[in-house]
């Protein structure tokens, strides 16, 4: 091999889809998934360079070219099992991940081309594991005797639980809905990542020994402190960030208004798009606003679309300042959602009954950049129109839970509401009582979620040590 | 899975489930109530608590079939499960003692009622209970709630039994006779606005609201009433509120959000129907 150098394909090897005109009419999954060629192929286009940047932009911290390395030599079990020691769902973060701006922005190689599709390979091996008649087996657990509550099924939860298991802990997970996953199943959508998937990837948590409780509200049936009391050593807190948002502008509680909380929640969790076979009701008209611009306003126009509605995404900035994932929006206007951009809502109409029949907005120019770093819109003055709408969602951002922060006092929390916790180990105010993901930080990623799951259970694991 | 492990129909389309649910039984308070899905394909519906018994470990729900989910539930039986049955929800009611108290149940709101009427009696107030239906057949747990008031007096719409009239007929009666230091009043939004407007503001009147839900644990917005001009969630922030601060337009315009869905659901094929029968 020496002096012998790799010919390298700038581009990634592009990922099979359905067709636009087809997708927008089923939720079945939108990427299709790489074949074991173009796996083998992409996974030879890593360089293997030696200081691995890519690794440092993975919060949870996968060898990625060791995983990589080994796809290329078609050791696919191996490559799994290399992921499975620090990622307990590849499947979902091969899907959801905003690799761009991880593993992938850090690739040595796309300083000159397009970066490895770490995403995608990732996707390809979990899917590959999938396909076999049995999970790849993990290591052996040594049981340690002691006893962890995770309250919360999401990504936080569910990275906590596993890894807790792996330790030797025995884990009990609480979930107030009725199927684990948290935002996994209610909100973000099948044509993004299929709720059978996320239920084989809960399927092998449970496998570690962790036990699931659904419908069980911690908060309601026992407090974080009744848990303590009956016998559990520490309480990891994911409860995530389900409280949603509105504008509080007038109109705001006719009928047609959802937060996109409701509307995926009835979609995706309660599969209102097959009503009446499932009970659940959706309801959408000819003409659905979904107001915001983040990867959740991507999820609910898409969902209107596809519930045979036009779809509008209303954003107060451009597509420049856009928080969704590129690829989000990417799908978004090629299955036809439309945008109107530089404008907000500062009313919604309704009729007699009720019901929606307009929103009017606010036009918007961008001036100075904000302490997010986005160009700040101000508005045009006088510059006002008014859009003919069904449907209005809010996907304006959501707020922490307040259910276990309402019912327990000692847990301090920040004047939003989220619970303070250090960065590092998700240590609360509480001994023994820890917290991690959109509860703490406020609603960002399902990998940073994952991240803070994996540094709470390490840090839990050091505390029972130390407790003796 | 949650085993029903007594049915009793008190009415003409109103049944009593009691169901196994020890965990929630040792919790509930008066006020609060489940959320539960009858099978895979159902929807997830609030019911307020009836009544809970911690030593049976089971939770007592009345329910009117009014849609199919309701009807659904209906059809099944003592031995049989509800899939999915979570709670208890909401902030129970405020127990203290107020001095006169007046609790109002309407139709099946009767039922929400009984575990309030009991525990303000057993703080100490004097409890006047004011039920109604539409007529005597629809009349549920009279004797119940006889057994937790001081006094107990019925109205029927159509005269069947007790007064002919409504249970704000009633009220205003017992308003002008007696000072009256609180009112309860649960049952068809209609009939606590009429109570509220029949109460002074001077009387604190709690409702208890029973909107549109999807989580129950105040994830998605569904619920959203409007009290003291401010947007609030039932689910957490409720279910009961001070009816004289409720905007009650908006209450029943939200009601109505989804009744066509609610009658293509009716109109769904029997195939299933039949299926759960054979359960």
């Amino acid at each position: 091999m020496s002096g012998e150098r790799k010919k390298i394909i700038p581009q990634k090897h592009p990922m099979p889809e359905q067709e636009a005109a087809v997708r927008c009419r089923n939720f079945d999954e939108v990427a299709l998934g790489y074949s074991e060629e173009t796996a083998v192929a992409e996974a030879n286009r890593c360089i293997q360079c030696k200081n691995s940047p890519c690794v440092e932009g993975c919060p949870v911290e996968i060898d990625i070219p060791a995983f990589i390395k080994m796809i290329a030599a078609r050791d696919f079990a191996g490559a799994i099992k290399k992921i499975k020691e620090k990622n307990n769902l590849p499947a979902i973060c091969g899907r959801v991940c905003p690799q761009e701006n991880q593993c992938e922005s850090k690739c040595t190689l796309g300083k000159k081309h397009e970066p490895v599709a770490i995403g995608r390979l990732e996707r390809f091996v979990a899917d590959w594991e999938m396909a076999q008649p049995e999970p790849i087996q993990v290591q052996a657990i040594n049981p340690l005797g002691k006893r962890v509550a995770v309250i919360g099924s999401g990504p936080a939860g569910l990275t906590a639980a596993a890894d807790l298991a792996l330790m030797g802990y025995k884990v009990t997970v609480f979930e107030a809905l009725h199927i684990p996953g948290g935002v996994l199943v209610y909100g973000i959508p099948e044509f993004r990542l299929p709720k059978a998937i996320v239920a084989r990837e809960i399927e092998n948590i449970t496998r570690l020994g962790v036990e699931i409780r659904t419908n069980y509200v911690v908060g309601k049936l026992a407090s974080v402190g009744e848990l303590l009391e009956q016998g559990y050593d520490a309480v990891f807190i994911g409860t995530g960030a389900g409280l949603p948002y509105f504008m509080d502008i007038p109109g705001e509680n006719l009928n047609g208004v959802y937060s996109a909380n409701e509307f995926l929640t009835r979609n995706n969790l309660m599969k209102a798009y097959k009503f009446p076979q499932y009970l659940t009701p959706i309801r959408v008209g000819k003409r659905v606003a979904v107001v915001g611009g983040g990867n959740v306003a991507m999820d609910a126009a898409r969902t209107a679309l596809r519930l045979g509605a036009e779809a509008y995404i209303v954003y107060r900035r451009t597509f420049q300042e856009m928080p969704a994932r590129r690829e989000e929006i990417e799908h978004a206007r090629e299955e036809g959602v439309k945008f109107e951009l530089l404008a907000s809502p500062i009313e919604i109409k309704g009729n007699e009954e009720g019901r929606v029949t307009s929103i009017i907005c606010q036009r918007y120019e961008l001036g100075e950049p904000d302490e997010s770093g986005r160009r700040s819109p101000v508005p045009i003055p006088g510059a006002v129109f008014e859009m003919p709408v069904d449907t209005v969602v809010m996907a304006i951002g959501q707020g922490p839970n307040p259910l276990i922060p309402q019912t327990t006092p000692e847990l301090k929390t920040n004047r939003r509401g989220n619970i303070l916790a250090k960065e590092e180990t998700g240590e609360t105010s509480m001994p023994g009582v820890f917290a991690g993901g959109d509860v703490v930080t406020g609603a960002a990623t399902v990998i940073l979620a994952m991240g803070a799951g994996k540094k709470a259970a390490r840090a839990i694991h050091e505390y029972l040590q130390n407790k003796g | 899975m949650f085993r029903i492990v007594a049915k009793k129909e008190l009415a003409p389309r109103i049944k009593l489930f009691d169901v196994e649910a020890p965990e929630i039984a040792r919790k509930a308070r008066p006020g609060q109530f489940i959320i539960l899905r009858v099978d895979e394909e159902g929807e997830r519906i609030p019911l307020t608590i009836a009544d809970f018994d911690q030593k049976k470990g089971t939770i007592t729900i009345i329910f009117q079939e009014v849609g199919k989910t309701t009807e659904l539930l209906g059809e099944l039986q003592a031995g049989d499960s509800i899939l999915d049955f979570v709670g208890p929800l909401g902030c129970p009611s405020e127990i203290e003692r107020f001095g006169t108290v007046v609790c109002v149940g309407g139709g099946v709101g009767v039922a929400p009622v009984f575990p309030i009427a009991r525990a303000l009696g057993e703080a100490g107030n004097r409890v006047v209970s004011i039920i109604g239906a539409r007529s005597r057949d629809m009349l549920i747990w009279e004797d119940e709630m006889r057994n937790v008031s001081s006094e107990l007096l019925v109205a029927t719409d159509d005269g069947s039994y007790g007064i002919k009239g409504f249970v704000t007929d009633i009220l205003t009666g017992v308003l002008s006779r007696e000072k009256v230091d609180r009112v309860v009043a649960i049952g068809p939004a209609v009939m606590m606005r009429e109570v509220c407007r029949v109460t002074p503001e001077s009387i604190p009147t709690v409702v208890s609201l029973n909107p549109i839900m999807v989580d129950g644990t105040g994830m998605c917005g569904a619920c959203r009433v409007e009290v003291g001009g401010k947007t609030r969630f039932a689910c957490v922030e409720g279910p009961e509120f001070d009816g004289h601060q409720v905007n009650w337009e908006l209450v029943l315009k939200r009601s109505k959000m989804f009744v066509e869905e609610e009658r293509i659901a009716m109109e769904r094929g029997g195939c299933r129907c039949q299926e759960n029968a054979r359960r």
